[in-house]
């Protein structure tokens, strides 16, 4: 049983990167999840050595029973999505995992220059919940095992959580043997 | 190394308690799918591990009436502690006492390390084993497979 990405890469998905890069690197991950927020450096430092030979990926995957500010915090992140802000988002929600309560997501929108009003609609609309589940059934079918679970050109990387190790296996898929 | 117990074998019937008052046979789970998720211990280090992310796709499961139970060799209150810190939903059975001795009948103990290995079995309605996964050291396995399986029992 080899857990693919599925469905793969597609311009749905938030990417930064080429998208002609020779790895892609797709993480599953949750905003309030202490290990995604640990991983959050090491992907930057791989981000930073693999240059434009790495195209990363972030989807979706709240464990909102465990983290309960978790599924606002990934709605959060698509709203900002909406005005081609996602990436931004993205990194405050992971500097400030200790402060996603939903004034705390409403006050980075504003930070960003977003419509604090228009972006806690959208948060008690629950206008992105279909796309935030769509990202957790996929990673479902995909096979994620935890978070953050991190995907090498569709294949599941089961590795250390660890800039060498990570950095290893991306160098590796860039060039196979 | 065990010899994980395999599709179109009956699954053997065993009675372990699910929580300090509570026992549950799996003969009693006859007339839906059952999913036993045997792992190696409560609290390990990992937050989002496999049962947290079985915890989450509990209502997939549900969609095809099965039920989900997850069993180590922890004792009782130490599930029960577990299964509250973690928010499961589902029951922790424990294999305490004979210890691991449901594990072994499945094939799904690691005697050399004294706890269960991380398997899966979906029985169907019948009680027969229709899939089981025995995953690598140290990595948890997915929902997917599970998911197939359910699929394709219908």
């Amino acid at each position: 049983m080899t857990a693919r990405l599925t469905p793969p890469v597609s311009a749905r998905d938030h990417a930064q990167g080429p998208a002609d890069a020779p790895v892609t690197l797709v993480e599953y991950g949750d905003f309030e999840c202490p290990h995604c927020g640990r991983a959050y450096p090491i992907v930057k430092t791989v981000q930073r050595s693999m240059g434009n030979n790495l195209r990363f990926v972030f989807r979706n995957f709240p464990l909102t029973k465990s983290h309960e500010h978790a599924e606002h915090a990934a709605e959060m992140a698509e709203i900002a999505g909406r005005e081609g802000k996602f990436w931004e988002m993205h990194d405050v929600l992971f500097e400030h995992q200790d402060a996603l309560e939903d004034e705390d997501l409403v006050a980075y929108a504003a930070a960003l220059g977003i419509d604090p009003a228009s972006a806690a609609a959208a948060l008690t609309q629950a206008l992105f919940r279909e796309r935030v589940r769509e990202d957790f059934a996929s990673g479902v079918k995909s096979g994620v095992n935890g978070t953050p679970t991190f995907f090498i050109n569709g294949a599941r990387y089961d590795g250390l959580l660890h800039p060498t190790a990570l950095l290893e296996a991306l160098v590796l898929a860039a060039n196979p043997a | 190394m065990s010899s994980l117990l395999s599709a179109g074998t009956p699954a053997p019937d065993f009675t372990l308690p699910r929580g300090p008052d509570a026992k549950l046979r799996l003969a009693d789970s006859r007339g839906h799918p059952v999913i036993l998720a045997f792992y190696p211990a409560d609290w390990s280090p990992v937050c989002g591990d496999e049962l947290t992310v079985f915890n989450e796709v509990l209502p997939e499961f549900q969609r095809y009436r099965a039920e989900l139970l997850g069993i180590s060799v922890d004792g009782v209150w130490c599930h029960k502690a577990y299964a509250a810190a973690r928010k499961f939903d589902f029951a922790l059975l424990a294999d305490f006492e004979p210890k691991g001795a449901v594990s072994r009948a499945y094939g799904a103990y690691r005697a050399q390390d004294g706890f269960s290995e991380r398997a899966l079995f979906v029985l169907d309605a019948a009680g027969v084993i229709r899939w089981s996964y025995l995953s690598p050291v140290g990595v948890n396995p997915g929902a997917d497979g599970i998911l197939a399986a359910l699929e394709a029992l219908k």
